[in-house]
């Protein structure tokens, strides 16, 4: 390795970038420098993005979108930002450890592109969009086409991610994640759900059930015909269950060592009907309360 | 014998006391020394090459492109061991650096020296091996009934134990019948594989290492490097825990072989992948069983098959499978028995010791069964365990009378009796504490509470024969006008507390306070292995016959001082004190610039090989039992589980430090819950899938729940201060009586371990 | 290239490759090796230090990202008095055995007790999560944290 590039902002990490394409975007280590630590990769050089202050920042503009500058460590997002994007924040606390939530940034998470990302369900499912920044300038990419493939997405060699764009204040949020052990697991299948009283629609995102983090489209229109938003009536136990159904519909899950394509396909039919629940539940109290 | 009188039992730092390690403050400081922070000036660095196939054919390996790398000293290959190219602990049957072949995915095959280890490695990674690939062979069964390969001289298998006892046809009122499996589990210590080897000038070498057994390894390694034992010197370093896995050779003959060859210093030390690879695992089994009994729930006999996958090499699976027959019965009496357990050489990863050592595999089956009994005679499980209980006087399945404590029946109704914890309830319970942890998995749906008990039997300290020993020197001086004991065994400390313990001993023996726990090395005599719970009684019993003919030499020279009886004299209070005359004399007084030293080794009682057709004999020297009951809550929908408390009964004999002792009983628990639930080294055809903390999943403090335990002090008559061994017990049932919880809760069978969540979920 | 930074309270000015983790530079070139060196991919969390005032798993950091920060690692908790408290209750509490797990875990808990003076038992279990140990079954740890968790209200301690 020849180069360690320390860019102090923005602009200067998007120089140093374009100049350098091969500079492997490094912020807090948990996906990079394992690769490192195991001599899985070697790159030309690391480009630290920890000391740019832009990426560090959050904002709510008009009250509608939350901007999460790229480099927000996921404690921070567990400690500011559970009111504006609880999915996320729910998401967040599920992250590795303590010590790996004080670094690790949803920019990574985005950046690796992993199916398995715990931060992208979340995304999906509240419609989020991703700001992308280069020399050349920004671009906002929707989340839902961000990405590729498995550990592939539309990022070009000189791009970086700037911050993501989450709508905020429309509705109950869930996240919930399946693994073989209580803590610090990669999941085996993830799902968050979003509601949006407003456009009502419900919004489900999906990780580690396909090859790249997806949305369950069928299932989101299903729910969001479904649901009684104007009387605020219960779900029916067939609507939770064909909900579910549907959202494991839209899965392509694989077996592997953490868990069976079966499995997979059945834990997220659960967790969708229970997310739905909670979240209508709760939809249907703020609204009884005004 | 034993120092006796009142008041100094209850002394700070003795026997019986609670008393804090010597080594806490420093490895709290960070200022304790591990083999894996080991330094010495112009030390390089060493790596190893591995083979990346199953089975193959070496056709050559060309190491020139890795040799001409700047800051490369030395490449060796398999024609550079001077002395034998093999090692084992049973047999001698796995090469240091591969010849012919290589047998496992895995498999030592050249090792590399390099001023850095980034660059070692990279050269590793240079050395081209030219492979014929072999058909592998990866199935054990297949391994049993002859099809495929050879993989050593004599066939594949390693093991065959028959046990024969009673009728071979005896009749039963119910039969229950089970295949059950158990995963490969691993160590997992926290300290991957480390040591420094250094070379010394009379043409031998000082290895410093992480071992649990400093003399085998010492008599393999002067083999290896074909020099003599006294040349091949060895110091015990901090150990990041053990648990069986540092029983064979990892780093330590590459090492060696290295320092010769390059003349300087040489630092191994793994990464947590090759550790998975560096270590033997615990051996997977497949166990059928048949249990018949009475229409009132008592025994009337057991058949047994047990199959281990010992993998490429011996290791320990002649005793691991003896010892999985042996027990497949449990903790009960039964008056019929067939039990026939094997373990064969495949082309998977070598398997050996684990804490348990056979005995938790066969656990795993026996009480399955126990409950499957229970359930056909609408018996409570406890009740049916009760019913046919071993005691003082009871016969094991090998036909040996228990003739120590045998508190079965007291352990269950101690864990069965004990208070059971709060009823879930997603209101009040903190929302990390539900199945599914802090992953806003379920708010209460589908969760159901099950119980499940276990018990369980295991031999300590070594068995069939075995010539069993320890050896322990104690010297008493005057320093700073203070006596200073000092006590040197080459017992390794693996993270269990024997230091302590020793000084305990020494405090006890001799009355003094200050005690100096020389670290273990070869310069004293052979201290067995730190296994099989078999350390403070081994290395303790040495202790304490060393200080008593301590203080036998100093009650001589003070009745030679004093012109006193022998008889009148006691040691006490760093005093000689006189009966008779009611004075004291301190010990510095009298022995001034005397040093008293004393070697002395120690024996347990002889045991017997096992007769090779029935398998019957007095072929243990104790046997230890332990009960628990596990309370879990189970999200049924999702196969997800959470442990709510586990409680373990078990009797120490003597609790000669009772918080370590409960220590080793939490870990033991810890570890059983982890095969019981999560734990397991997935291999697909020869490869390891999973040689990570990521993929293989030990207990977080979010997989752990609070631990009730009941202690048990019944002492022995045969052993130092009547303690029995306390490193294995507690693991042993603890999968079992989680399983049965499990399946108490979500009513379904599970037969193999560790369960995943698609078999609770019914979608496997 | 090289690296300025703070550890310990005192200042180091070493050689370092790029891409070597912090836990690299701390263990093999500065001479501390009291923070070890477990999985190497932050799922032990036997790393743990400080990195400007954050619990960090040293081998996520790559050392370069050092530069300039403020490193404390388990050999710095402990001053002129003695043991940190968190050390001591380590000890006492038998929440010690081989030790490899506990220099991490000694940073994590006096990272929770900073936050956190009186932890709840569910909240200590949540915040140690990423601290494995192999030996303990966490019960003496969970005594250790409590007990210093005391210790330190009393002491009104500093640090």
């Amino acid at each position: 390795m020849t180069s360690f590039v320390q860019p102090v902002g923005l602009d200067e990490a998007c120089e140093a970038k374009a100049a350098e394409p091969d500079l492997v975007p490094l912020a807090g280590g948990t996906d990079v420098m394992v690769e490192l630590n195991f001599r899985r990769a070697r790159p030309h050089g690391l480009l630290d993005l920890t000391r740019v202050p832009e990426l560090r920042e959050w904002s709510v503009s008009d009250g509608c979108w939350l901007r999460l500058g790229a480099g927000v460590s996921y404690a921070r997002i567990i400690k500011e930002l559970g009111g504006h994007a609880p999915a996320l924040a729910t998401a967040s606390r599920t992250v590795g450890s303590p010590q790996i939530r004080n670094r690790g940034t949803v920019g990574g998470n985005l950046g690796t592109s992993s199916p398995a990302g715990d931060a992208l369900p979340p995304l999906l499912a509240t419609g989020s969009t991703v700001e992308l920044v280069s020399v050349r300038g920004n671009r906002l990419v929707r989340i839902e086409d961000f990405f590729t493939g498995p550990k592939e997405n539309v990022l070009l060699p000189d791009e970086l991610v700037a911050a993501v764009w989450l709508p905020v204040g429309r509705g109950p949020q869930q996240f919930s994640k399946v693994g073989p052990r209580n803590a610090m697991v990669i999941a085996v299948a993830a799902l968050a759900t979003a509601l949006d009283g407003e456009s009502r629609r419900v919004g489900v995102g999906l990780g580690a059930l396909a090859p790249r983090p997806i949305r369950a489209v069928e299932a989101e229109d299903f729910a969001s015909w479904a649901l009684d938003w104007d009387g605020g009536s219960g779900i029916h136990a067939d609507v939770a269950a064909r909900f579910g159904a549907l959202v494991a519909g839209a899965c392509a899950p694989i077996d592997d060592v953490r868990g069976s394509s079966a499995y997979r396909r059945h834990a997220v039919a659960v967790l969708a009907a229970r997310s739905l629940r909670w979240a209508w539940q709760e939809y249907r109290k703020d609204k009884s309360c005004g | 014998m034993t120092a006796t009188w009142a008041g100094q039992r209850a002394r700070p730092g003795t026997v019986g006391t609670g008393t804090i390690r010597a080594d806490a403050i420093p490895k709290s400081r960070g200022d304790f020394a591990f083999s894996s922070d080991l330094y010495a000036d112009g030390m390089l660095w060493g790596a190893t090459v591995r083979s990346r196939y199953p089975y193959a054919r070496i056709k050559s390996i060309d190491f020139s492109a890795a040799a001409v790398m700047s800051g490369v000293r030395c490449v060796l290959t398999h024609h550079d061991v001077p002395g034998r190219n093999r090692f084992g602990l049973e047999i001698r049957d796995q090469p240091v650096l591969a010849d012919d072949a290589v047998r496992y995915v895995g498999e030592p095959v050249a090792v590399v020296a390099a001023d850095h280890p980034e660059i070692a490695r990279r050269a590793a990674e240079a050395v081209a091996v030219e492979y014929e690939r072999l058909d592998a062979l990866t199935d054990p069964r297949l391994a049993l009934s002859g099809v495929g390969p050879d993989l050593h001289d004599g066939g594949n298998v390693v093991a065959h134990h028959r046990i024969r006892k009673g009728s071979a046809e005896p009749a039963a009122d119910v039969v229950v019948r089970g295949v059950y499996h158990v995963g490969t589990q691993d160590q997992a210590f926290l300290g991957p594989e480390s040591c420094l080897a250094i070379p010394a000038l009379d043409g031998g070498v000082e290895l410093y290492c992480s071992t649990q057994w400093l003399h085998i390894d010492q008599d393999q390694l002067a083999d290896v490097l074909s020099l003599p034992l006294d040349k091949v010197r060895l110091t015990l370093s901090g150990v990041g825990g053990a648990f069986g896995g540092r029983e064979d050779l990892s780093v330590q003959a590459h090492a060696c072989l290295l320092a010769l060859r390059t003349g300087r210093p040489i630092k191994m030390v793994y990464d947590r992948e090759e550790s998975f690879f560096g270590h033997v695992h615990r051996h997977p089994a497949r166990l059928e069983y048949e249990h018949g009994a009475s229409a009132d729930g008592c025994l009337v006999y057991v058949r047994a098959r047990i199959l281990l996958d010992g993998g490429a090499y011996a290791s320990t699976s002649r005793a691991v499978a003896s010892n999985a027959g042996c027990f497949a019965c449990g903790p009960y009496e039964v008056p019929n028995v067939s039990v026939d357990s094997y373990a064969v050489y495949t082309n998977n990863p070598p398997c050996g010791a684990m804490r348990g050592f056979g005995a938790v595999q066969s656990c795993f089956g026996y009480e399955s069964q126990m409950d499957k009994l229970a359930a056909e005679l609408g018996l409570d499980p406890v009740e049916v365990r009760l019913r046919n209980a071993v005691g003082t006087g009871s016969a094991m399945a090998t036909g040996q009378r228990i003739d120590g404590p045998a508190p079965v029946a007291e352990l269950l109704r101690r864990v069965r009796d004990m208070e059971p914890p709060a009823p879930a309830d997603s209101s009040t319970c903190d929302d990390v504490l539900m199945p599914g942890g802090a992953a806003n998995t379920t708010h209460g749906e589908g969760v159901r509470r099950g119980v499940g008990y276990g018990v369980s039997v295991k031999n300590i300290c070594k068995s069939l024969g075995y010539d069993d020993y320890g050896t322990a020197r104690v010297r008493l001086s005057i320093s700073g006008g203070e006596p200073v004991a000092e006590v040197h065994t080459a017992a390794a400390e693996v993270g269990q507390g024997l230091t302590t313990v020793q000084a305990q001993i020494v405090r006890t023996e001799l009355g003094v306070r200050q005690v100096v726990v020389v670290p273990a090395d070869t310069r004293v005599g052979d201290a067995g292995t730190s296994s099989a719970s078999r350390q403070t009684w081994i290395s303790g019993g040495a202790v304490r016959a060393a200080c008593e003919a301590v203080r036998d030499r100093v009650l001589r020279i003070a009745a030679a001082t004093l012109g006193a009886e022998l008889s009148e004299l006691w040691l006490a209070d760093e005093c000689v004190r006189s009966e008779r005359t009611a004075t004291d004399v301190p010990l510095a007084e009298l022995l001034g610039s005397t040093n008293v030293d004393e070697t002395r080794v120690f024996r347990h009682r002889q045991t017997f090989p096992l007769d090779p057709e029935t398998g019957q004999g007095d072929g243990h020297v104790a046997f230890a039992f332990a009960a628990h009951r596990a309370v879990v809550d189970v999200d049924t929908e999702l196969g997800l589980v959470r442990v709510v408390e586990i409680a373990c009964a078990e009797d120490v004999g003597r609790a000669m430090n009772p918080p370590a002792v409960e220590g080793q009983m939490h870990g033991g628990i810890a570890q059983g819950l982890g095969l019981a639930l999560m734990e397991e080294v997935q291999v697909v055809d020869g490869y390891i899938q999973n040689p990570s903390f990521t993929d293989y999943l030990i207990p977080t403090t979010l997989d752990m729940p609070p631990v009730r335990l009941s202690i048990l002090e019944i002492p022995r008559d045969d052993s130092p201060y009547g303690l029995t061994g306390v490193g294995e017990p507690a693991l042993l049932s603890c999968p079992a009586a989680v399983v049965a919880a499990i399946r108490d809760a979500c009513g379904i069978d599970i037969t193999r371990i560790p369960v995943r969540p698609e078999i609770i979920a019914g979608c496997a | 290239m090289r690296l300025s930074c703070t550890v310990n309270g005192q200042r180091r000015d070493i050689d370092v490759c790029p891409a070597e983790s912090l836990l690299f530079a701390l263990r093999e070139r500065m001479g501390l090796p009291g923070t070890k060196n477990a999985c190497e991919q932050g799922e032990c969390g036997s790393c743990t230090v400080y990195l400007d005032g954050v619990a960090v798993c040293a081998c996520l950091i790559a050392a370069g990202q050092a530069e300039g920060g403020d490193v404390v690692t388990v050999e710095g908790l402990a001053d002129d008095e003695g043991p940190h408290p968190v050390q001591q209750a380590f000890a006492e509490s038998g929440a010690v055995q081989c030790g490899f797990c506990t220099p991490g875990l000694i940073v994590a808990v006096h990272d929770v007790l900073s936050h956190s003076p009186r932890p709840t038992d569910a909240a200590i279990r949540e915040a140690l999560a990423g601290n494995l140990c192999r030996c303990t079954g966490y019960e003496k740890i969970f005594d250790a944290v409590r007990s210093a968790a005391v210790r330190m209200s009393a002491e009104g301690k500093r640090r």
